[in-house]
C-alpha cells in the first residue's frame, strides 16, 4: 500500500501568479494585470484555477479583454480557469503596485495621487503634479477627463507638454 | 418583481439613460475638453448601469443586456429628467448635470449605507467615480454663474427642470439635497409637484427607439 498525495495540482497559486504577472493591461501594456492590482486572491483546488478580478472603472471596455485573457493564461499552465468578477469596493488606484507606478510614469503617464481621506477638490487637483517627462511640478489641469475612463488630462508648464495622469479613485 | 430589484433597476435606468444623452455631445460639444468630457461621463455612467443590471438580472433570472434593451418603453423606470433630449442647449445640459449629479450623490451615499453587501459595495465603487462628475458639474455651475448671460441661461434652465429633478429623489432624500441646490444657486426654488417615475417625457420613445434598434432587428445578438 502507497500513501497517494491528495494534493498533486497541476498547478500552483505561486505559478499562477507569476504567469498573471505577464499579463498585459489590454490598453497600457507597460503594466501587468498584478501591477494595477486588480487580481485580488488566487486559490487553486485540483485543476480549477479560481481568480477574484476586481475591475478599475465599471465602464471600461477593457474588462472583458483583461477577464479573458486571464483565463487563457491559467488554460495555458494547464489548469482550469475559473475567473470571478468581484463588483465590490475593493479596488482602488491604492492598489497599483510601486512597480507598475514606475512603469507607468517611464511610459509617460503621471502615476494616480494616493487616495486621502476626503474626497478631492477642484483646487487640489489643479496644481502641484509632477510631470512624467521633465520632473516639474508647474503642472496643471486641462481637463478632468481623458481618453479613457481612468485617466485626466495635464499640461506642463516648464516642459510645455501635455501629458495623461491616472485619476484617483 | 421584489422591491430590490425595482429599486436597481430604476437606478440602473437612470444611469443608461442618462448616459445615452450625455454622449449625444460626443463630436459636437462646445469645445473638445467637453466633447472628451461628456463621453468619458456617458462611459462611465453606462459602466454604472450595465453592473446594477447585471446586480438585478441574478434576482430575476436574466441577463443584463435583456434588461438594458428587450423591455418595451412603458416598463423602463428611469426619472423623466433623464430622458429630455437637450442637445444642442448648453444652458439645460449642465443644469441637468448638475442637478442629476448632486441627487444621484444623495442617492448613492445613502446606499452605501445599505445592509445589502452587494448593493453597498457597488454603491461605493461607483461612488469613486462619480465624485469626477460631481467636480465637473460643479465646475461648470461657477463657470456659467460667473457670467451675466450664463448665470441667466443655468438659473432659467434649473427652474424648467426643477419639478423634473425632484422625481429622482424618494422624500426622505429630498428636503436635504433641494436645499443644498437653493443655497448653492442662490435661488428660490419651491418644492412643489415632483414629475415622477412612470409619467415618461415625449422625447422617450425616440430615445427607446433608436437605443434598442440593434436588439430589435437582430433578437438575441451579441457584441
Amino acid at each position: 500500500m502507497t500513501n497517494r498525495v491528495v494534493t498533486d495540482r497541476v498547478v500552483t497559486a505561486a505559478q499562477v501568479w507569476a504567469a498573471l504577472e505577464q499579463v498585459e493591461d489590454p490598453e497600457i501594456p507597460v503594466v501587468s494585470l498584478v501591477d494595477l492590482g486588480v487580481v485580488r486572491n488566487v486559490q487553486v483546488e485540483g485543476d480549477r484555477v479560481h481568480v477574484e478580478f476586481t475591475p478599475t472603472f465599471l465602464g471600461c471596455p477593457a474588462l472583458e479583454v483583461m477577464r479573458d485573457r486571464m483565463a487563457a493564461k491559467i488554460a495555458e499552465l494547464g489548469g482550469e480557469p475559473d475567473v470571478e468578477v468581484v463588483l465590490d469596493d475593493s479596488w482602488s488606484t491604492d492598489r497599483i503596485t510601486p512597480a507598475g507606478r514606475e512603469k507607468l510614469r517611464a511610459a509617460g503617464f503621471a502615476p494616480p495621487a494616493p487616495r486621502a481621506a476626503a474626497t478631492p477638490t477642484l483646487i487640489q487637483l489643479q496644481k502641484g503634479f509632477r510631470c512624467p517627462y521633465c520632473g516639474s511640478t508647474e503642472t496643471r489641469l486641462d481637463n478632468l477627463f481623458g481618453p479613457t475612463p481612468c485617466r485626466s488630462i495635464r499640461y506642463c508648464e516648464a516642459c510645455r507638454q501635455p501629458f495623461e495622469q491616472f485619476k484617483t479613485i | 418583481m421584489s422591491e430590490r430589484a425595482q429599486r436597481l433597476l430604476e437606478l440602473a435606468d437612470d444611469e443608461l439613460v442618462l448616459g445615452w444623452r450625455n454622449s449625444e455631445w460626443t463630436g459636437i460639444a462646445p469645445s473638445l475638453e467637453e466633447d472628451v468630457a461628456f463621453s468619458s461621463i456617458a462611459q462611465n455612467e453606462i459602466g454604472h448601469a450595465r453592473a446594477l443590471y447585471e446586480l438585478a438580472a441574478a434576482d430575476l433570472g436574466t441577463t443584463a443586456d435583456e434588461l438594458a434593451f428587450d423591455r418595451q418603453p412603458g416598463e423602463y423606470r428611469a426619472a423623466p429628467l433623464v430622458e429630455l433630449r437637450f442637445v444642442p442647449d448648453w444652458g439645460r445640459t449642465i443644469a441637468r448635470h448638475y442637478l442629476y449629479e448632486t441627487a444621484d450623490e444623495a442617492r448613492i451615499a445613502a446606499l452605501k449605507g445599505s445592509s445589502d453587501a452587494d448593493v453597498a459595495g457597488l454603491a461605493a465603487k461607483i461612488d469613486r467615480e462619480e465624485v469626477y462628475h460631481r467636480l465637473h458639474a460643479e465646475m461648470w455651475v461657477d463657470r456659467l454663474l460667473a457670467s451675466p448671460d450664463g448665470r441667466v441661461r443655468l438659473i432659467d434652465a434649473t427652474r424648467e427642470l426643477w419639478p423634473y429633478a425632484l422625481g429622482i429623489l424618494d422624500d426622505d432624500l429630498r428636503p436635504t439635497w433641494a436645499e443644498r441646490v437653493r443655497e448653492r444657486l442662490g435661488v428660490d426654488l419651491t418644492n412643489g409637484d415632483a414629475i415622477a417615475r412612470g409619467a415618461h417625457a415625449d422625447d422617450w420613445t425616440a430615445l427607446w427607439d433608436e437605443m434598442t434598434m440593434v436588439r430589435r432587428s437582430v433578437p438575441g445578438a451579441q457584441w
